[in-house]
Order: structure tokens, then sequence, then C-alpha cells
């Protein structure tokens, strides 16, 4: 009998495929569709203090190996976000509340409010390479990294996951301070930075000219930042970054994640991506005569 | 590839006041429903359900109210745009006695889906539902493939004074309508569905859209719908579930606006 459970630090999953931050999770019927699709837990959209627009179009492309968007943090900021996750309070899955903000007294208030409304759990997004004075900006400077998550940590008592970026030369260092601060796991990776020029009129073709790619093209960095990760921390990881197949989410687990997020491959196999990728990773793990989740994780470096 | 496609204007014209049919060359199928993103570099990029097939070439019509429309309407024969698509499910049509119901810029997605009724030989009824007379456009259109056509405005000055949707309920009984089409203002076609309990019922839902590929749930309704895959195109029993049709859609920020 093959059992996929996982769990985050105290956070239970029935199973290890969580929504990823900003795809389908805008308000509570599309995170109710991903929930009834078999996600593990779902991750909302990443939430400011205030409502913001994000881009003008285009803010979404596909390229040949995977999607590049800019999107800009469109929210309807954390007052107006909080009335959807209070409508999932019902669901037994894990709804954790992604946000984004400027400095450690954003992030308190934020975290709070999300902790208020019934969020199971807190997820920082420092990490968008594509938003001014936020995200990669604030997740590539360690000291503010740390003042950060220690000062959500002091104010709230949902777990803490810190959503780290492959953009940065000085990972290792970076998820060492997150540990330090008191998070309790890292999820890996965001988006890579990205454009894409059109020759015809040779200008980029997302309005913000960079953005996030995302998508199969990404899966071996996220890999190899994982594993990185798994070396220098003791933290439960959550591996994110173009998982689309069983396998996929297999080669996450041996580098080191608990859980992963599928994002991008909503557009691939469509919503029903959360349940299949399950079938596959049980069908899997049968034939290779594993059991437990826990059995694979780290498998690559033990 | 879901990345625009960049193509030349063939022709711009002007349907009516404000209102504009640009063509364009444009290669392969596409359904009546479906949409087109259209990108003007530099502005915006927008939906755009195709309102003219022939072959190659393909044509949208649009009202000039924002600043993606109006760059768009500035725009002339020469001119490049950027196109991705088709999107979307598209109409089916069902039903031998349809009846069409468009209201504003509403009406111009319907024609190709009219056509196409008139071409499998359906007896067919078009209303066109409008502010006033100067915004009336594609009547000669509809006439000349042999569909009837009726016209209703607000205020009187051409056919029907008064709503599309009270019209479209005297015509569904006199006419034994057994399916109805339409694309128009959301409160309009919450009126119609409520008058159409038995036959068959399409309506094209226009959301704020963003990836046009069914993942950045902007453009979502009911339980996860994504207009822009599961979508535009809704039956009846599916939006008689949804409580915002007719209620409320969406801003870029996903804040709730009340029709």
């Amino acid at each position: 009998m093959v059992d996929i459970s996982t769990s985050i630090g105290p956070l239970q999953l029935k199973n290890p495929t969580m929504l990823a931050s900003g795809i389908m999770d805008e308000d509570a019927g599309s995170m109710q569709r991903m929930i009834d699709c078999g996600a593990g837990a779902i991750v909302t959209k990443s939430i400011g203090l205030k409502p913001r627009e994000g881009y003008a179009n285009p803010t979404v492309i596909e390229l040949d190996h995977g999607i590049l968007n800019a999107m800009g943090l469109p929210n309807p900021g954390i007052e107006l976000h909080g009335d959807e996750i209070k409508k999932l309070r019902a669901t037994n899955v894990p709804i954790i509340g992604s946000i984004y903000g400027a400095d450690a007294n954003e992030f308190v208030s934020l975290a709070q409010k999300m902790q208020q409304f019934g969020a199971n759990a807190i997820e920082l997004n420092v990490s968008c390479p594509h938003a001014k004075h936020y995200g990669l900006e604030v997740g590539c400077d360690p000291d503010l990294l740390q003042k950060i998550v220690s000062s959500v940590k002091q104010h709230v008592s949902l777990p803490v996951f810190v959503k780290v970026s492959p953009n940065i030369m000085n990972l290792a260092e970076i998820v060492q301070s997150i540990e330090e601060a008191g998070a309790d796991a890292i999820v890996a990776i965001n988006t890579v930075k990205a454009m894409k020029i059109n020759l015809e009129t040779a200008r980029p073709v997302l309005a913000n000219k960079t953005g996030g790619y995302s998508g199969k093209a990404i899966k071996p960095i996220g890999v190899r930042c994982v594993y990185d990760i798994a070396q220098a921390v003791d933290l439960p990881i959550i591996g994110v970054g173009g998982i689309t197949t069983g396998e996929d989410a297999i080669e996450y687990f041996m580098a080191g994640a608990s859980a992963v997020q599928i994002g991008s491959a909503v557009y691939y196999r469509g919503p029903e991506v959360f349940k299949s990728v399950c079938d596959e990773i049980k069908t899997w793990m049968k034939n290779h005569r594993y059991t437990k989740i826990t059995e694979l994780i780290g498998a690559a470096f033990r | 590839m879901n990345q625009p496609i960049i193509t030349t204007i063939l022709s711009s014209f002007e349907e009516a006041t404000d209102i504009k049919t640009i063509t364009f060359r444009y290669p392969g199928k596409i359904t009546p429903g479906q949409f087109y993103m259209i990108w003007i570099p530099g502005v915006d990029e927008v939906p755009m359900s195709v309102s003219s097939i022939k072959q190659d070439v393909k044509g949208i019509t649009f009202r000039n109210i924002g600043d993606a429309t109006q760059a768009l309407y500035r725009l002339r024969k020469g001119d490049q745009i950027g196109v991705r698509g088709p999107y979307g499910n598209g109409f089916t049509l069902t039903g031998k006695r349809p009846l069409f119901v468009g209201g504003g810029t509403g009406i111009g997605m319907l024609a190709p889906l009219v056509e196409q009724a008139r071409r499998k030989k359906l007896k067919s009824t078009v209303i066109l539902g409008v502010k006033t007379k100067d915004e009336l456009f594609f009547e000669d259109r509809f006439q000349q493939i042999g569909a009837t056509v009726l016209v209703s405005t607000d205020d009187g000055s051409v056919g029907y004074q008064g709503f599309a949707s009270e019209l479209a309920k005297d015509i569904i009984k006199k006419e034994r309508i057994d399916a109805v089409y339409t694309c128009g203002p959301e409160q309009m076609m919450r009126s119609l569905l409520s008058f159409c309990k038995t036959i068959l019922f399409q309506a094209s839902l226009e959301r704020y859209m963003k990836c046009a590929i069914g993942i950045c749930g902007q453009c979502c309704i009911g339980r996860g719908l994504r207009v822009c895959v599961d979508g535009p195109i809704f039956d009846g029993t599916t939006l008689k579930k949804v409580q915002d049709f007719g209620v409320y859609r969406r801003d870029a920020a996903g804040r709730k606006i009340p029709f």
C-alpha cells in the first residue's frame, strides 16, 4: 500500500501536490475548483496591503519550453482577499496565505490578517523577479530578510514558509539566514528572470519587458536549488518549478523536497493535473517498492 | 504557440458611431464565438471575438471605449498588430429555429454564427439591441444572408422601443424558438435566460483577461470557470448556477465591480 501523505513541519497534507501562488487563486471559486481537482494544499495569490492592478497586457506568453509572465503582483488587497479566504474555512485542505511587502512592518500586518482570516500557514513572497520594491528586491538582502522572517514569527503562531529565488548567487547564505530567523520551511523556486523579444516589432513582448520564466524549462534549475538548500539547512523544503508529471515530483523529493507546488502545469495538463500527478507518484512508488514519501526525500544525497 | 504573431491590418471600416471593424490576415480555423488576443504594441493586449471569417482573413468589431480600443480605432490599413489564438470554446449550433440576440457591440461576434446557421438553411431571427439609431450596425449584413432582422432601441429612434430581451420574450413564444444565442450586456443576457426555461441557451461572456490560457485566474466566474478556456460561451444550465452572472465582474486588481 502506497501512502502519499506528507508533512511540512506541523502542516499535514493528504497528498504532496500544492497549488503554486499566482495560479487560479484570485477568488474563492477558483481555489475551490483546484481543491475539487485534488490539490493537497492551496497557496493564495500574493497579497499586499492595498489593491494593485499589476502591469498592462501582455502579461503572459508561452515560449517553446515554458511560460513567461510579468503580472506585476495584481491583487485586491488583504481586506478584500480576506473575504475569499474566509469562504474556504469549511475545507479540510490547508490554505497558505502568500503575502508580499516592502519591509518587516508590512509583512507583519499582512501575516496577522492572514491568521485572522483563517489561513493555515503563511508564505512570504520575497522572490518575485519583476516587481519594484518588492519580491526579489527584498529577498536578496540577508539582513532585511532575517528581520522580516523573525518579526513575522514573533507576531503569528502559524507556520511561516519563505519562497526563494533562483536569481541569486548567495542562495546558501540566504536560506541559512532564513533558518536562523525561525522560518518553518523553504519554498524553492520562484520564476527565473527572463525576456522575450518580438523580432517583427523589435520590442520585448511583455509590457513590463522582463518577466519570470516558469514551466518545463526551469525544472533542472529548481531541482539544483532544492538540492543545494537541503545541504545548507535542516528545514523542510517545498519544491516548485516545472513539475508537470509524477516523475518530476519524485525528482524533487529525491533532491530533498517534502512536497511540491504546481503552477504552469495547470496549463499543460489542465486543472486535473493534481490528481494525475498523484496517481503517477503512486504508480511509480509502487513499481519501485516505495511505500512512503519520506523514503524518497533526500534520496539523492543520503 | 501562445505568443503574438505580427500581422498587417487589411482594412478598417466605421460601422456606426464609434464602432469599427478591422480585418487582418491570420490563417487557421476559428469557430464562431472564439476569440483572439489582439496586441497593440506599446499599448495593451485585449480579447476580441471574431466577427468575420473569410478563409485567411479574419475581422473583429469593437467600440472605441478604452485605451486599447482607442489605439485600435486609430490604426489604419498597413499598420501592424499582434494576434494570438484562437481561444475559448465557441458556440455549438444546435436547434432548428434559432434566435440570435445581440446587444451593443455584442452584435458583431454573432455574425459568423448567424452565417453558419443560414448555411445550414436554418430559419433565423436576429434581434439587434442598441441604445439609439446611430449605434446600429450589421442590419444589412444579416438581411443579405436571409435572416429576419428586428431592431430595438432604448430611445425608440428606430424599431421597437425598449430592451432587446423584452422583444425576444415575444419572439420566443410567437416563432416557437428552440435555441437562443446571445452576446451583450450581462443584465440583458440574464433576463433573457429567465425567458429560456426549457429552450437551449448559449451566452458569450466578457471578462478582464490576462493570460487567456487558463492559468492566471483573472477571468474566473462561479466555481473557477475560466471564461478564457471553459468559456467564453456558457450554456443556460451552467449560468443558472453562476452567482456572478449579470451581477459583478472583477477588475485588474481582482476587485468585484457590480454591473
